[in-house]
């Protein structure tokens, strides 16, 4: 793999945020019409149109949905690596930005699978037939997916390091009590560790409460050069260090299930950003189970292999502990649409303006936003800063 | 070729049927009469799963990979229970809770699994286990794997 170039240190910024969830877990739009109200929220918020826009990100089609934006980008990106898909759009923006390729690019998600039931639309997103490595060795046994390949690395976690269902639950726990400062969250009771562990088994040893909601949901971003987000409406968020791994796709090809290709994604987007997990003012780190959140704690060196059981019990992860972890109530609490990277990005960009409200972290400085997509696959880590980080 | 099955009156089968990839015929040809097949690359010395036209740990091409017949010993590497197989869409246990697994064969190469054997909730990480057959409906059988076995 090639060597860290700096070079797209503090070479672009997210300039325009927006997204769209309700306490009730559904809204009234879907589809197209989502996507495009997210785009163009995003836009106004960054005092940009659609006029500006030069590339465009969409995990299905960025040529269909440029189309559709009747715009004619020079820059389109259909990477889609499930939850982690906008962190990695977030890298590869900057870098094209960086180099010159484009120089506004929009990135775009909305799903509705709540509403979808509710209200008996069709989801477009089908399941691949016929022959594939999934369908021929995994799907005949059963394992539930997502959940089943998250509960079969906490099994492995467990075992390696004597990680306990407590030290998992606490992890939601602590998620709760950020939820409880976000008015916009999906649940906002407190929850305590027995809670946690009363709730239904699921796929062993996760319990409900071990894995994330799934509500509707959707946001956008908005990214140009850093020349040009100091003339726009917002303090522009830099994206100070981005890189992505990947290391499988079904859970049986994941070389150890304790350890992500977090564990070479973060380190490479801190070394860019000239930084390390101790500048750290708010961890956005997906959680779709608690599982995946302690395994992104240790693999970005927040703390040692091993060691997050323990971490995440010593009560660290809440508000007014010492890493404040999804503050926006996570996608345990919050929201969690089946792609949660996007709401990574628009709580670290509202932290990093501060904008959080009631749980803005004092004087937050430097987010990171680290996504998680499939099972445990694509691991994409944006740090992002203020000004004053660069 | 699989024959043709008669469709309507035929109740759905219990569990999900695998399709044959173009690169494992001789893995499925071979659970017909019970071998279990593991892919070996004689470049590298070491087992390939899930079966490729090429060796994804030293690249050797096609020629240098052959089957050999795998001992059918593993050892569990990770073991769960699906205690709602109804939210999984699974009918193969009969609506009971049933363990999942990712067993590393002795030939260093892992797969998932069920165990059965033992109650799901038994089953952990460093157990010996054993393959054992499942009929599918086309003649094929489904390597499991089971607990408190000796070897074959």
């Amino acid at each position: 793999m090639s060597r860290v170039d700096r070079s797209l240190r503090g070479a672009a910024a997210i300039v325009g945020v927006a997204d769209d969830v309700s306490p009730t877990g559904e809204l009234d739009r879907f589809g197209r019409d989502l996507e495009v109200a997210m785009v163009l929220d995003a836009l106004a918020d960054a005092g940009l149109t659609l006029a500006d826009v030069d590339g465009v990100c969409h995990p299905e089609s960025a040529v269909a949905f440029a189309e559709y934006l009747g715009v004619h980008p020079t820059f389109v990106e259909s990477t889609m690596t499930g939850g982690s898909s906008y962190e990695v759009h977030v890298e590869h923006a900057a870098a094209a930005i960086a180099a010159g390729v484009c120089d506004v690019v929009v990135s775009v998600y909305a799903a509705t699978p709540r509403s979808d039931r509710t209200q008996g639309r069709r989801r477009e997103w089908r399941r691949p037939a016929g022959p594939n490595p999934m369908a021929e060795w995994d799907m005949p046994y059963g394992l539930r997916t997502p959940m089943g390949p998250y509960a079969l690395a906490a099994a492995r976690h467990m075992h390696e390091f004597g990680t306990t269902s407590e030290q998992l639950a606490q992890i939601a726990v602590s998620t709760r009590q950020w939820a409880a400062l976000n008015p916009r969250a999906r649940y906002r009771d407190p929850i305590d560790i027995d809670d946690v562990l009363a709730s239904p088994l699921q796929v062993s040893p996760l319990h409900l409460l071990d894995c994330c909601l799934v509500t509707d949901g959707a946001g956008a971003f908005v990214m140009t050069s850093a020349e040009r987000a100091r003339t726009l409406a917002k303090s522009p968020v830099y994206v100070l260090g981005a890189a992505t791994c990947t290391d499988h796709m079904v859970i049986g090809q994941m070389p150890d299930l304790t350890t992500t290709p977090g564990a070479v994604s973060g380190p490479r987007a801190f070394e860019m950003a000239g930084m390390e997990p101790a500048d750290v003012d708010v961890l956005m780190g997906y959680d779709s189970f608690t599982i995946t959140a302690l395994l992104h704690l240790e693999d970005l060196g927040f703390c040692k292999k091993g060691e997050g059981g323990p971490f995440a019990a010593d009560g660290h992860l809440g508000p007014g502990g010492s890493l404040a972890m999804n503050t926006n109530g996570g996608g345990l609490s919050f929201t969690h649409p089946g792609m949660y990277g996007m709401f990574l990005l628009t709580e670290a960009t509202r932290q990093l303006r501060g904008e959080g409200g009631e749980r803005q972290v004092a004087g937050a400085n430097v987010a990171v936003a680290h996504g998680s997509g499939m099972f445990l696959s694509v691991m994409s880590t944006a740090v992002l800063g203020t000004e004053a980080a660069l | 070729m699989s024959p043709a099955r008669t469709t309507g009156e035929t109740p759905a089968p219990a569990r999900f049927e695998p399709p044959v990839g173009v690169e494992s015929e001789a893995f499925w040809d071979a659970t017909r009469e019970g071998r279990l097949l593991v892919q070996w690359c004689t470049s590298c010395d070491r087992g390939v799963f899930y079966p490729r036209v090429f060796c994804p740990h030293c690249a050797a091409g096609a020629d240098a990979l052959e089957w050999r017949t795998a001992s059918g010993r593993a050892t569990v590497y990770a073991a769960v229970v699906e205690n709602r197989p109804d939210a999984a869409g699974a009918k193969f246990s009969g609506g009971e809770p049933y363990c999942v697994a990712l067993v590393d064969l002795e030939e260093g190469v892992r797969m998932l699994t069920n165990v059965v054997g033992s109650p799901p909730a038994e089953v952990r990480s460093g157990m010996p286990v054993t393959v054992t057959w499942e009929p599918l409906s086309d003649g094929r059988r489904l390597p499991l794997f089971e607990t408190g076995q000796t070897a074959p």
